[in-house]
């Protein structure tokens, strides 16, 4: 092969990537585009504020007030953050400064083990064992606001473990060496120093994970109750913006068809305010 | 103890990581009141030396031989408390690392990790540790400052001034001055040479003619062995070893 040749070759593949490249983000653009085609016209015709802050949600009626939902999907994550986010955090501390390496090799592929649990079986094991235990103890259905957080504190783990645990490698040893050095032990060193170096990734894994929670569908609906009304206690059933359409977009139609999606599009602006958030901390680390 | 006491002895220090030989049967003697200067291209085993000497190297599969004797102690030993090790032997790394706090929580971080909270004994400690690190005038109005604001070669006399405020007896330097200015270094250079009235100061540079400037012996590390130590004077004057005498010149490589 000539010289030239290579170099046309490199150019032919350099091309494919990038059309690989754009088609990702072409379908993430088509899929925007649909909901908002399908969900604005709806909103139009109902009016945002009677869309979002109405708690009135009965289709048949022509009410498609979401704010309750809203409101769910807000505690579920906040939940799930409380549940999830600490024992995560505290998990990652324990694998990057407190465990050896052969630890390390078994409790790391266990955790991506957790990734891959199907939600339809967390949502199983919750409604099988944590629903009951909730509502003998507690009170209430059982199938609540209470149990959602707590199975979705669990799946939204591996999430905030990989991340946090990426961030807390990428402080550089120095930094440790410095605080050894000056008589740290090493908890002194992971809680004043350590922790505080990591602090930008650890907050982009957080976020992340409430994106994965607020986005969690299938284990919600097996648990949370699907009840419309803003819960007042955490033993309340609640329905969350992603329940609501898996569970109406069977039967739906017309308008009510539309909310749904205008259902997404709140969602939607959900998981991106997210994702910036996460983005701009995870950029902020870079910048340091 | 008086002047001129050995503070560090090394006889026989061999190190292995694995298979890898890191340092090889090294023998030298650090004493008090001296700079002693450690040069050596990159991965010849400077800093694995002075982690010896801190107890701070660690490594999967490590093997010592030999004995370290540090203020004393054998510090190779596996029985080793490496905490009080650790605060009368300071160490201060190539790369500044000041802790995100204030300039003098910085100061008094490790007088507060030891349960010392009395003021009065914080502040002065502060204040000895940065007019030893020849800061004090620079900082003084703005002690409560972010550290993280201060300039490279002000942060890297603050992390020397941090050391001194823990009083150690030995300090020990990595590449203290490699990423700073030549104003910074000479103010780093004039600290050090203050600071040996009362302490041993291990200063390792891949910079010789900084080790020339400012240390009283030295040695020549190259691929984990010790090539040839002795009064600075005398090594880059009449070095014994062909090897020494091309490092200097620069003909290595
Ligand atoms: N923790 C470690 N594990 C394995 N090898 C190491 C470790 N630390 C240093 N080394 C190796 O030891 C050699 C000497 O390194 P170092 O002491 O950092 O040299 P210098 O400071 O003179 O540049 C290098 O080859 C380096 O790769
Ligand atoms: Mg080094």
């Amino acid at each position: 092969m000539s010289a030239a040749d290579i170099k046309r070759k490199e150019k032919l593949i350099q091309r494919i990537f990038l059309v690989v490249a754009f088609s990702s983000l072409f379908s993430l653009f088509l899929i925007a585009l649909f909901i908002f085609v399908e969900g604005l016209p709806m909103i139009w015709k109902v009016g945002l504020k009677d869309f979002l802050l109405s708690t009135r949600w009965s289709p048949t009626k022509g009410h498609f007030g979401i704010f309750a939902m809203i409101v769910s999907s807000f505690w579920v994550t906040i939940g799930a953050l409380l549940f999830g986010g600490p024992l995560g955090l505290m998990c990652s501390i324990f694998l990057v400064e407190f465990s050896s390496a052969r630890m390390r090799a078994v409790i790391k592929p266990a955790l991506e083990l957790l990734a891959g649990i199907p939600s339809v079986v967390y949502g199983f094991l919750g409604v099988v064992y944590l629903v009951p235990l909730v509502r003998d103890y507690l009170g209430g259905p059982g199938l609540s606001l209470l149990t959602s957080c707590i199975i979705l504190g669990i799946m939204i783990l591996p999430t905030v473990i990989s991340i946090s645990v990426d961030s807390l490698v990428a402080v550089p040893d120095s930094y440790r060496e410095a605080a050894f050095s000056l008589g740290a032990t090493r908890w002194q060193t992971t809680h004043m120093v350590t922790l505080h170096a990591a602090k930008s990734g650890i907050i982009t894994a957080l976020v992340l994970g409430m994106g994965r929670a607020v986005g969690e569908t299938m284990a919600v609906i097996m648990i949370a109750g699907n009840a419309l009304k803003i819960p007042l206690s955490p033993l309340d059933p609640i329905r969350t913006l992603t329940s609501n359409i898996a569970l109406e977009m069977g039967y739906a139609s017309g308008l009510h068809r539309q909310a749904l999606f205008a259902t997404g599009i709140v969602l939607f602006f959900f998981v991106m305010a997210l994702n910036m958030i996460a983005t701009l901390f995870a950029r902020r680390k870079v910048l340091k | 103890m008086s002047a001129k006491t050995v503070v560090i002895e090394a006889r026989d220090v061999s190190l292995r990581v694995g298979e890898k030989k890191i340092l090889e049967r090294i023998n030298l003697e650090i004493r008090r009141n001296e700079i002693f200067g450690i040069m050596g291209p990159a991965g010849s085993g400077k800093t694995s030396f002075l982690k010896l000497v801190n107890h701070t190297f660690r490594a999967a599969g490590m093997a010592l031989e030999g004995a370290l004797y540090v203020l004393g102690e054998d510090v190779l030993g596996e029985d080793v408390n490496p905490t009080p090790l650790r605060r009368k032997v300071s160490m201060v790394f190539a790369t500044p690392v000041v802790l995100p706090m204030s300039i003098f929580e910085n100061l008094v971080y490790g007088l507060k990790i030891q349960g010392i909270r009395d003021k009065h004994t914080l502040r002065e400690a502060a204040e000895r540790g940065l007019k030893a690190a020849i800061l004090w005038e620079e900082v003084r109005d703005r002690l409560h400052k972010p550290a993280q604001k201060l300039s490279g070669g002000q942060q890297q006399r603050l992390c020397i001034a941090r050391a001194m405020a823990l009083s150690p007896e030995i300090l020990l330097l990595d590449e203290p001055t490699s990423g700073l200015d030549p104003i910074s270094t000479f103010r780093i250079e004039e600290a050090l040479k203050e600071l040996k009235r009362h302490h041993a100061i291990v200063l390792v540079s891949n910079n010789t003619k900084q080790i020339a400037r400012v240390s009283d012996r030295c040695a020549f590390f190259l691929m984990g062995e010790l090539i040839e130590t002795g009064k600075t004077a005398q090594v880059f004057t009449v070095p014994k070893e062909k090897k020494t005498d091309d490092y200097i010149a620069g003909r290595f490589g």
